[in-house]
């Protein structure tokens, strides 16, 4: 069992309150992990701009360096880790055992985490449109088109509100550190184990250890990180994107709505899309936010949704070490039993109809944890509520809508897959202000290019463009 | 296993605090029940009980015979049936408890909260709470007994006390309905009226606050380039929420530092003010509280059967007896749970550290800066 404690600034602090991570199956202890309480946070915080100075001390092009070699670190080495050590397969059985995720899935995340960090040149290049990145250090410089540019840092650190149910979401805070802006992080409660692990990986390829602090805690703690970073981004449900809706220091990440569009023009091919569909539901156990909830087409959606059913319906769970293991396991008591019973209410309103019904049960209780086995919806139109909503598993409606209602009905989404080669229909979709990541063609809604912005630009997040001149020969910096 | 002397001077003190409220208790329930002194409330009680309390309860123990307590009892009116025939002609104060939505639970008083407090005074140490020192009052006012209860604390050791407005019940309703910023704002504006008094030039050496306010008290001072301390602040008598180990470490370590003293308190408009063991870093910080018994009696007992108490250092719920001329509620379980702790020199009865909400409302309670 390892104890893992408070990091404040990249000091271990060990809280007299702990919490513990423990093992889905057996219930075993797998880390005691201390808890913070709010007024550390504040306290803290007053050292913030101390994280941003040590970072910029260090040129972009050395953290970046620096990231390549914390990514080789964090997928091969053993590190430390709170009073002990973690050896890579350590980390993939540990986050598994905690999340439910099976474990090759844990380690197939790493290596994305690894993907990103040795891309840290291109996806900086990307995301700055490529800027000479001694700009962003300096605040100031002239592009390479001869005009005087500025971008001004909005926040010495970064704070990151962390969910426990999806290791993908790391992937989003890695370019922090080489814009040389410091990290804040508050982890899920039952997935410290990366944050953890890339703070020892950043700081043994080394990244100062004043540049990163973490609070593992309750739901103040995450609360009280938000309102003492000027820019936060947050992992949560509806009710968490409400809530900060129109905050412009916070980067809410909710529910995705992910969709795929079948055009009137490919629509009675729609066999060949199949794989693409089930890739779309499936991957990653559904739980991400780029995992297709919704299937949306104007006819032949019942024979869509018994094909699809046909193939997700058999699922079961299997141990997470087996290598074929597809569906991860909700790990918090309740869980998976509160899902379903929300899931069989809402299918007592008329239009929708469970496809996967026959192939068994779909809840599938453990005793320490709990599964829902993919589930796919026939809605006969948008109207019901399955028609547009998302869980943490796999789980899709197929929607009968005819095509010029769609745009109407589909609400936010976060990653559309539109399949047609209608010309106008195309224009429509690249204009509507409703989806952010838009796939003209048959590209499954879970296959990024880490090269675009997710979910808004984080560099501009971080970094505002501003007029700036200067009169003298030499300024400042 | 060999007795010490010391050792039978605690037993005989435990055995005295127990028939002191052995006592305590025969002289309370003649009170209440008795026609010329008791309240409306229990004397038509009793009229329906097929027993009588004055003749069938000799001790603590026999309480039990009573039902549990229902909180229901103490919503809406008349207030005056709670009201001891032996007391009526006395300015009488009614105290309210929770009320953020519907009927708050009230409670009517007329000198138990100085009683309480002037009980309380005696356990503050002089040196950090000086005898003559203004002080401020950082919390919840409107229709609490807390802010009368600091004020004459205040007064009984000689000083003036400053007060501040705080409506714990916007408070609530602003969590509940998700307004942070809103939160935040009457937040600072709370603090900035106790910033306002602390620089007036009132020689202010006391506070009482809650957990919350005190660190949004020492973060606004610090932005301004001061501390509690450098306030002048010596002693902070806390309470109003629940006080962790790991938050009263942070306090004495960081917030406040060498010279200032605080000490953590639990209490309830019901029961008067438990006071605390003296907390230390040797002990972990551990905060366990006693009741002023023989007036208020805690018992920490089985979730499952109320009439059971714990063993020591098992986890239960809370349950209060309070025992006064001016009221008498057996067996009041608490929203709160914690852990059962032995008796000790200073306070020869049972106590409870770990004070914490009673885990079956501890999702629907919010806490707000009370």
């Amino acid at each position: 069992m390892l104890n893992l404690p408070i990091l404040r600034w990249g000091c271990p602090y060990t809280s007299l309150e702990q919490d513990t991570v423990v093992h889905f199956i057996t219930g075993e202890t797998l880390a005691r992990v201390s808890r913070a309480n709010t007024g550390l946070i504040g306290r803290d915080m007053r050292e913030a701009g101390r994280a941003r100075q040590v970072l910029t001390e260090i040129p972009i092009p050395e953290l970046i360096a620096m990231m390549k070699a914390a990514a080789d670190r964090y997928l091969n080495d053993t590190l430390p880790m709170g009073d002990g050590e973690q050896s890579p397969e350590d980390f993939a059985r540990q986050q598994s055992a905690s999340t439910g995720l099976p474990e090759h899935m844990c380690r197939a995340n790493m290596k994305k985490n690894h993907f990103v960090l040795s891309s840290m040149d291109k996806i900086l290049e990307a995301l700055t449109r490529g800027l000479d990145l001694k700009i962003l250090s300096r605040g100031f410089g002239v592009e390479h088109r001869g005009l005087m540019v500025s971008y001004q840092t909005q926040a010495p650190v970064l704070g990151l509100v962390l969910p426990s149910n999806s290791p993908g979401v790391h992937t989003l805070w890695l370019t922090v550190i080489p814009m040389q802006v410091g990290l804040v992080l508050k982890p899920g409660p039952q997935e410290p184990w990366t944050p953890y692990r890339m703070a020892a990986a950043f700081f043994e390829a080394g990244v100062p250890r004043e540049a990163i602090s973490i609070y593992p805690g309750l739901g103040d703690v995450g609360a009280e990180v938000v309102r003492h970073t000027n820019r936060s981004m947050i992992f949560g449900g509806t009710a968490t994107v409400e809530h900060y809706k129109g905050d412009r220091r916070v980067q809410v990440h909710g529910p995705g709505f992910s969709k795929i569009l079948l055009g009137d023009d490919v629509v009675d091919q729609w066999e060949k899309y199949l794989d693409m569909m089930v890739d779309s539901v499936f991957a990653n156990s559904g739980r991400g936010c780029i995992n297709c909830s919704g299937i949306w087409a104007s006819r032949h959606t019942r024979e869509i949704a018994t094909a699809l059913a046909e193939r997700l319906g058999p699922v079961a769970p299997t141990p997470p070490e087996d290598p074929e293991s597809s569906l991860a396991a909700f790990t918090v008591p309740g869980t998976a039993g509160a899902i379903w019973t929300q899931i069989e209410s809402r299918l007592a309103e008329p239009g929708a109809e469970d496809m996967t019904a026959r192939f068994g049960p779909r809840l599938v209780e453990k005793e320490h944890c709990g599964y829902v086995r993919p589930t796919v919806i026939h809605c006969d139109s948008p109207e019901p509520e399955l028609a547009n909503t998302e869980y943490m598993f796999p789980f899709v409606s197929v929607v009968r809508c005819p095509q010029e209602k769609m745009l109407q009905k589909i609400g936010s989404t976060l990653v559309c897959s539109a399949v047609t080669h209608d010309k106008e229909w195309q224009r429509k979709l690249i204009d509507a202000p409703q989806i952010d990541r838009l796939n003209i063609g048959a590209i499954p809604t879970i296959k990024l290019d880490w090269l675009q912005p997710h979910e808004g630009n984080i560099v501009e997040f971080l970094f505002r463009p501003r007029a700036f001149q200067a009169a003298l020969e030499a300024v400042a910096v | 296993m060999k007795t010490t002397a010391a050792g039978l001077k605690f037993a005989a003190r435990l055995q005295e605090a127990k028939a002191r409220l052995d006592a305590h208790v025969r002289e309370v329930i003649e009170w209440h029940f008795s026609p010329e002194t008791g309240c409306p409330f229990w004397l038509e009680f009793a009229s329906k009980l097929a027993w009588s309390p004055r003749n069938e309860i000799r001790c603590f123990e026999d309480l039990k015979k009573f039902p549990p307590f229902e909180d229901e009892w103490l919503r809406g009116g008349p207030v005056r049936r709670w009201v001891p025939k032996g007391l009526a002609g006395q300015p009488i104060y009614i105290f309210e408890t929770g009320g953020t939505t519907g009927v708050p639970k009230s409670r009517v008083a007329m000198q138990d909260f100085r009683i309480d407090y002037e009980m309380f005074s005696e356990t503050l140490p002089d040196e950090y709470f000086p005898r003559g020192a203004n002080w401020l009052m950082l919390g919840p006012s409107g229709p609490r007994r807390l802010r009368l209860g600091v004020e004459h604390l205040c007064q009984y050791r000689g000083g003036i006390c400053f007060c501040i407005d705080l409506d714990p019940r916007w408070v609530i309703k602003l969590i509940k309905r998700g307004r942070t910023q809103e939160l935040e704002i009457y937040k600072a504006h709370v603090i900035e009226q106790a910033i306002t008094v602390l620089n007036a030039g009132h020689d202010i050496r006391c506070l009482f606050t809650t957990p919350k306010l005190l660190e949004a008290l020492a973060e606004e001072l610090e932005k301004q380039g001061t501390s509690v301390k450098g306030m002048g602040i010596t002693g902070i008598f806390a309470g109003g929420t629940e006080f962790t180990p790991q938050y009263t470490r942070f306090a004495m370590e960081e917030l406040l530092g060498e010279g200032v003293y605080m000490t953590p308190t639990y209490g309830n408009t019901l029961m008067g003010l438990a006071g605390s063991k003296p907390v230390s870093a040797e002990d972990g910080y551990k905060i366990t509280y006693y009741a002023p018994q023989p007036r208020a009696v805690i018992e920490v007992v089985s979730f499952d059967d109320c009439n059971r108490v714990v063993g020591y250092g098992e986890t239960g719920r809370v349950r209060l007896t309070t025992l006064t001329r001016e009221t008498f509620i057996p067996g009041f379980l608490e929203r709160d749970e914690g852990e059962r702790e032995p008796p000790y020199e200073k306070y020869p009865w049972d106590g409870i550290s770990g004070v914490r909400p009673f885990r079956q409302f501890a999702a629907t309670t919010t806490v707000g800066v009370y």
